[in-house]
């Protein structure tokens, strides 16, 4: 093909042959520059828990320009591929935080809650006036948490030798702060990190900050989200009839706020509604039936009380990892309700309810800062009867089946993007021994915790070759 | 089908047990009747009936009379010397609300309690010990024109939609005086601006809504007759809930519920009413009442007041307790209110109190918190007295209801019992019992987690 152009037009195949030269040469460079960037990997002889099928052991896994390639027992493992000895090795999906603030600008943790947070009424004087629903406050519908994503916040380092290669980063700067992003956690570029960048739409009942006036109760809140959907409806049903013959007809309003809502319906992307106990979570059934948004209820530390209902509806949860626990200074004289009692003993108690009454569930950090913290915390679920199958599947197929990236995300399959954590030993174990994670196929270290031996240590430092053999 | 229950001859001899039979801690099965025996039935409306029979079918009074037939598989309560009324009705509660006040704007029409009802409150089982199973829930006074009001019933146990009082027609808090001008100005509020800031500006807020709400009415009048006229091309007006709410007064179709206390600023508001021709429902408070009873029965407005609380303010100066009955010899339709989750447990007491001062006979001043407040709130047809069709909502009392040493037995919302108080008593045990186990489980599990350094991870960085 290329001969019979070039034969067509003389004076240009010099041209042409150079320039395929010199890319030739520089993709060979960057090759030879990179030698510890393999193309390929293969897992030989390992524990495989792929969560869509059964496990496999002493299986082999591999994987090629970041996509598994084959699982199974007897695995051709395709030349020049790295190979790594899978004895004792357990290889798992890579876990996603299903909703979390990784990689995103640290905000303000001030504002939310009541007026109390608000600082001085000096500053207060500078925020702008929301009179009503009509002034659409703290309203960033249109925000994208995959263009604010930030790969070199220490978090997402932290997050990754933690088992998590992937989170749905989820901006909560807002009542409507914008839309989480499934983002993979390793990369130089957000935008080669991105899987996919509108997952679903955050509301963030209670948020007080960047306005001053309407809504500051519950109520108002409510009221708010109720109108904003009903606007955006006569906004498209305005539009619609003024796109098509706008002669004399009055010139409806522009508004950003609304046409991510507009299209959020149309395209059946789930709104992310908080509800931590039974009677949140049906408040948030309940708006979400009458307005019409597919739900994803998040917080859920009272589901146990409210699995049924949510079964019935069939609507996903995001089980918030964040226990909920007696303040550190609380006073110790202070009696406090049967019901608070009650809620710190059974939250953990929750995912083993979901599980049983066929609620689909996925775990988000909240606000758990330490990425270290994140694990023990399932495992106090699974003390309470969640079975470890269920806990691996909410870490993995289900976050991923609920975002709609199954397809991409959330097991070991072909033809999925090689997202993998190695361990030592079982993953819900006392002491997880988490050995390296696999973003996009390319293999990351994790070096043991710090109280370990002096001597673990400088071995954990040493090139990442020694692990496996090229 | 009251008068195939009635049995001409003597009741079957039962035996005359003084105590309460035991009752289940559920409820009984909708499907099986219950019969309450030899209670003294104060019905409300009609008179009472001394050693009378009243039979609950789903959920319904089926049949109330001297005495009644058995039927077949009812459950029996033997109420020898108790007396049965009808449940109690709060015509003014804040209870089971997880947000009162939407104080930010002065127009707060679009919001509504009905989204932020609180099914775990505690107020609602205290509120059925004394003998309530029907509050009407408002929102606050912070502003002139406040949110939607919802009328519960104390179901407890169920969840928020359980307790929403179906087919009562919606309610919304309007407020005069004192606490929607005062909040303006109060440091550190998050009022967004200084208007209104006497009663002259409240007055004005509320005509200027009306006056919007009317234009707002007027465009989707237009729409509607348009679309009718089969024209196409038609862009829908907006639908704004603040004015909704409005236009709904307009149309008759919502309830005015307005706080207020000064005798000028009541009749400004009827005034006002007048004008956009609707008409105030209950005047709420009203301690000044008394001063303009009649103007407020010409008008057609209700009074739900309190009995005995006054001077807590400037504008509650000239309370007196006289109020509740000078307006019911003037014609008004009044009630008592609780406004308080302590003194809705003893509202038969409040309205006691009615017959001290003022001298209403007992049967007035039990409508006051039975009939009277169901009147007001357009659920008469449902609840507030005791007759054949009615909601079973009931309690038994071990003595006269408005006597001070009479304590609620037993509450009875739709025929189901929610509060008994033998079961109160026998359930303390069990809950000190689950507080103390829960307590020192978590107190182990804090020192395990002591023990093994992880109750503080190190943040990460």
């Amino acid at each position: 093909m290329n001969s019979y152009i070039g034969s067509l037009r003389r004076g240009r195949p010099l041209v042409f042959a150079l320039a395929v030269c010199w890319v030739a040469l520089s993709i060979g460079a960057a090759a030879a520059e990179e030698p510890s960037r393999p193309k390929s990997f293969a897992i030989q002889g390992a524990k495989l828990v792929p969560v869509s099928g059964p496990v496999v052991e002493a299986g082999t896994i591999v994987f090629e320009d970041g996509l598994i390639t084959a699982i199974g027992r007897d695995i051709q493992i395709p030349p020049g591929a790295w190979l790594i000895e899978g004895k004792g090795l357990t290889v798992y999906p890579g876990l996603i935080d299903a909703m979390s603030s990784v990689g995103l600008p640290e905000q303000d943790r001030g504002r939310r809650g009541g007026p109390g947070n608000r600082g001085g009424s000096g500053s207060q004087g500078e925020l702008p006036v929301s009179a009503g629903p009509e002034d659409r406050p703290a309203t960033k519908t249109w925000a994208l948490a995959a263009d604010e994503f930030d790969p070199a916040n220490d978090r997402v380092k932290a997050w990754r030798e933690a088992g998590f290669t992937s989170a749905v980063v989820a901006p909560m700067d807002g009542i409507f702060p914008g839309q989480a992003a499934v983002i993979n956690l390793a990369g130089d570029r957000a935008s080669e990190m991105v899987i996919q960048p509108q997952v679903a739409l955050v509301i963030n009942i209670g948020y007080s900050g960047g306005y001053r006036g309407f809504p500051n109760s519950l109520m108002g809140y409510i009221t708010y989200v109720r109108q904003l959907f009903h606007d955006a409806g006569q906004y498209s049903a305005a539009w619609a009839v003024y796109r098509d013959d706008p002669s004399g007809l009055e010139r409806p309003a522009y508004d950003r706020t609304l046409a991510p809502l507009v299209e959020a319906k149309s395209e059946k992307r789930p709104v992310l509604y908080p509800g931590d106990l039974a009677k949140e979570i049906h408040r948030a059934l309940n708006l979400s039936k009458e307005l019409g948004f597919p739900l994803i209820v998040y917080g859920a530390h009272q589901g146990y009380e409210a699995a049924a209902a949510l079964a019935e509806r069939k609507t996903p949860v995001m089980v918030n990892l964040k226990w909920p626990e007696k303040e550190g200074d609380a006073d110790p004289e202070e009696e406090e309700p049967l019901r608070v009692l009650r809620l710190r003993d059974r939250a953990p108690s929750t995912p083993a309810a979901f599980e049983k009454a066929g609620v689909k569930f996925a775990f988000y950090s909240g606000e758990i800062r330490s990425a270290a913290e994140i694990l023990p915390k399932v495992r106090t679920a699974i003390e309470k009867g969640l079975s470890p199958e269920a806990a691996l599947r909410a870490l993995t197929l289900s976050a991923a089946e609920i975002y709609g990236v199954e397809n991409r995300l959330g097991s070991l399959d072909s033809g999925k993007i090689a997202n993998l954590v190695v361990t030592e030993g079982d993953l819900f174990a006392e002491k997880p021994k988490l050995k390296m994670v696999f973003v996009d196929g390319q293999k990351y270290d994790i070096r043991p915790p710090r109280e370990e031996k002096p001597e673990d240590k400088e071995q954990a430092s040493e090139t990442p070759q020694q692990e496996g053999t090229p | 089908m009251t008068g195939l229950m009635r049995f001409s001859g003597r009741l079957p001899g039962l035996p005359l047990a003084l105590l309460l039979v035991s009752l289940p801690a559920t409820a009984w099965p909708q499907s099986r009747p219950l019969l309450i025996q030899h209670a003294n039935i104060v019905t409300v409306t009609n008179g009472i009936i001394e050693n009378g029979s009243l039979l609950i079918r789903d959920g319904k009074i089926a049949g109330v009379g001297e005495s009644l037939l058995i039927p077949d598989g009812a459950q029996i309560i033997n109420a020898t010397g108790r007396y049965v009324t009808p449940g109690l009705i709060d015509c003014h509660s804040h209870i089971a609300a997880d947000a009162i006040n939407e104080g930010s704007i002065p127009v707060s029409s679009m919001v509504g309690i009905e989204d932020v009802i609180d099914p775990d409150d505690i107020g609602i089982y205290r509120a059925l010990a004394g003998g309530v199973t029907t509050a009407n829930v408002l929102h606050g006074s912070a502003n002139p024109i406040g949110g939607k009001c919802q009328v519960i019933k104390l179901r407890w146990g169920k969840p928020a939609s359980g307790l929403i009082f179906e087919g009562a027609p919606p309610g919304i808090k309007f407020a005069l005086g004192e606490n929607p001008k005062r909040s303006n100005s109060q440091p550190g509020g998050r009022r967004i601006d200084l208007h209104p800031n006497t009663r002259m500006g409240v007055n004005d807020v509320i005509r200027q809504a009306f006056a919007d709400a009317k234009h707002y009415q007027s465009r989707w009048k237009d729409y509607e007759k348009r679309k009718a006229a089969g024209e196409k091309r038609l862009i829908p007006p907006r639908r704004d809930f603040e004015l909704e709410s409005l236009v709904e007064i307009l149309e008759g179709k919502r309830l005015v519920h307005a706080h207020c206390y000064r005798a000028d600023e009541i009749l400004a508001l009827l005034r006002l009413a007048e004008e956009f021709g609707f008409r105030i429902q209950t005047l709420q408070h009203v301690l000044e009442g008394y001063k303009v009873a009649k103007e407020i029965a010409d008008h057609g407005a209700g009074a739900s007041t309190f009995s005995d609380w006054w001077a807590y303010k400037v504008e509650a100066y000239d309370a007196i307790p006289h109020n509740a009955a000078i307006m019911v010899r003037k014609g008004v339709l009044v009630s008592i209110n609780s406004d308080s989750a302590e003194e809705i447990r003893h509202l038969n007491q409040e309205a006691a109190k009615t017959i001290k001062w003022g001298g209403l006979s007992e049967d007035e001043a039990l409508r006051l918190v039975t009939i009277n407040p169901a009147m007001q709130l357009k659920i008469d047809n449902r609840v507030g007295s005791i007759e054949p069709g009615k909601d079973a909502d009931l309690v038994i009392w071990d003595g006269p209801p408005l006597s001070n040493f009479s304590k609620v037995l037993t509450t009875l919302v739709d025929g189901e019992v929610y509060f008994d108080r033998e079961k109160d008593f026998e359930a303390r045990e069990q809950i000190a019992k689950e507080r103390q186990t829960l307590i020192e489980k978590e107190k182990e599990s804090q020192k395990k987690k002591k023990a093994s350094g992880s109750d503080k991870p190190a943040e990460e960085k």
